[in-house]
């Protein structure tokens, strides 16, 4: 009941692809929220005194209590509103911690890439080491959804669950360093189970409206380089 | 004992990350197969269970393997009911995690620079130890932990499980390195009073080895390490020291201490 979600505030910004996650976790669970946007480049009072100790996006603030760290705020919405909507995290603890084992292998391989990448240019060299890099683990995630979907639409089955939230948020900076390097990541031939798997993703109702536009992406990647956002 | 049918763990006498899983299977009274893994000859079972990053510890519950310590405490915490290590309150849960994530984040890779260095190197990275170190004294002192005999409450849970194992090296590597004070009980009286109270406890007594042993490994280790250093100054790889500083040729195993053991 809306009545008893209590206070929900979001601190985040548009274009991470970490506060996309509880993003999709709250209208998963259709749990209302108030967002607050980060300015960049200029931490907000709110965020310094809720975050202390990492100063970063994003922070879930429920009732007053912020919980920090992307994967932990996912989890800490499908616990709490545990009746509401379908379970984010598997019901199993085998799949339980298959879902976990993944999540940190994306947050260690993609958003380093990512950062790797965005910066450069078509052609090269360090594009191509770093482009073999994500192209590998993308290779090894493709076998990931093989095994955790078994046949079905996402990672959690029929519904998004919490690895198609973690590595679902990072699609849309994917799609932008396509564009920045010109090199093809989510290619049909060489991942054909993740590409369709990705359209699904952007097409479901929690998620469509949560993920940034690459192009946008690309210009903001322009002004970061430079300088546009003084710190 | 039935759901234990079949669970090895796969392990490192010597890591934290080891005797992480080792303690709550301890706590909770499981029985296991325990295999030492020798990390510079690596078996062949433990590449097959885990060849993403061929690293201890694994659990294997029934021929399904599972990998990176926290995530193996948490699956052993619901599999097995019996003296939970993870509250069941949400807000008390993220909170756990969280600082779980800033122990191995921050914390463990601070102290791992501390220990593969020497000279203004360690001297930065000890002013990150104690940073990191004087957020947790704030939380024990003032914030969310205040009153607390253990991150846990009156018995140990999944952060001290986590800190504790690791902070268990601190007053190896102070004994080691003369000089370098990394847990200054009049600086951080809190979290000293909190790590001897960890250390005292029967069932980390059983688990870690004793401290002797530990301190013969630890000089060993960090005479390679420093023998091995470019210009002896320090690492160019602050995440992972041990094992970037160890050469591929080096015939004695160096596997990290603080870092999830390699």
């Amino acid at each position: 009941m809306a009545a008893e979600r209590g206070e929900v505030k979001l601190i985040g910004g548009w274009a991470s692809p970490f506060v996309a996650r509880p993003r999709i976790a709250l209208n998963l669970k259709g749990v209302a929220y108030e967002m607050f946007q980060e300015t960049v480049g200029k931490k907000s009072e709110l965020l310094l005194k809720s975050n202390p100790v990492y100063k970063k996006i994003p922070v879930l603030i429920h009732n007053g209590k912020p919980i920090c760290e992307s994967a932990i705020i996912v989890e800490y919405i499908d616990e709490t509103w545990s009746s509401d909507g379908a379970s984010i995290l598997p019901s199993d603890p085998y799949d339980r911690a298959i879902a976990r084992f993944w999540t940190v292998y994306v947050d260690d391989k993609i958003p380093d890439a990512i950062r790797k990448l965005r910066p450069l240019v078509k052609g090269s060299a360090v594009a191509e080491v770093e482009a073999e890099k994500l192209h590998a683990a993308l290779q090894l995630l493709e076998e990931a959804f093989e095994k955790c979907s078994k046949g079905k639409s996402f990672f959690g089955g029929d519904n998004i669950g919490y690895l198609d939230i973690a590595l679902g948020s990072q699609l849309a900076w994917i799609k932008a360093v396509e564009k920045i390097v010109e090199i093809k990541f989510l290619d049909k031939e060489k991942i054909p189970g993740l590409v369709a798997w990705s359209e699904r993703f952007y097409a479901h109702e929690a998620v469509k409206e949560v993920m940034p536009e690459a192009d946008r992406l690309v210009e903001f990647t322009r002004m970061l380089l430079s300088g546009s956002f003084a710190k | 004992m039935e759901k234990s049918s079949s669970l090895k763990l796969f392990g490192s006498w010597a890591s934290s990350y080891t005797h992480r899983v080792q303690l709550a299977l301890k706590l909770k009274n499981i029985k296991f197969e325990y295999i030492e893994e020798d990390l510079s000859n690596k078996s062949e079972a433990l590449l097959q269970f885990n060849p993403i990053y061929k690293k201890v510890p694994v659990l294997v519950h029934d021929d399904r393997p599972l990998a990176e310590s926290v995530i193996i405490l948490q699956y052993v915490d619901e599999v097995w009911n019996e003296r939970p290590i993870l509250p069941a309150d949400p807000y008390e849960r993220a909170v756990m995690r969280f600082w779980c994530h800033f122990a191995d984040d921050k914390l463990g890779p601070a102290v791992g620079v501390v220990f593969a260095s020497s000279g203004e190197v360690q001297n930065a990275a000890v002013d990150q130890v104690h940073e990191n170190l004087a957020l947790i004294e704030r939380e024990l002192r003032e914030g969310y932990f205040k009153g607390r005999k253990f991150f846990g409450g009156d018995s140990i849970g999944l952060l001290d499980i986590v800190l504790g194992c690791g902070s268990y090296w601190l007053a190896v590597f102070e004994e080691v390195m003369t000089g370098v004070k990394l847990v200054d009980p009049e600086a951080f009286p809190l979290f000293h009073a909190w790590l001897r109270e960890f250390e005292a406890l029967d069932e980390v007594k059983e688990t870690i080895p004793a401290v002797d042993k530990l301190l013969e490994y630890a000089k060993a280790v960090r005479a390679m390490l420093l023998g091995h250093c470019m210009g002896n100054t320090g690492v160019t790889d602050a995440a992972t020291p041990a094992t970037t500083a160890a050469p591929a040729t080096a015939t004695a195993s160096v596997p990290d201490i603080t870092v999830d053991s390699s």
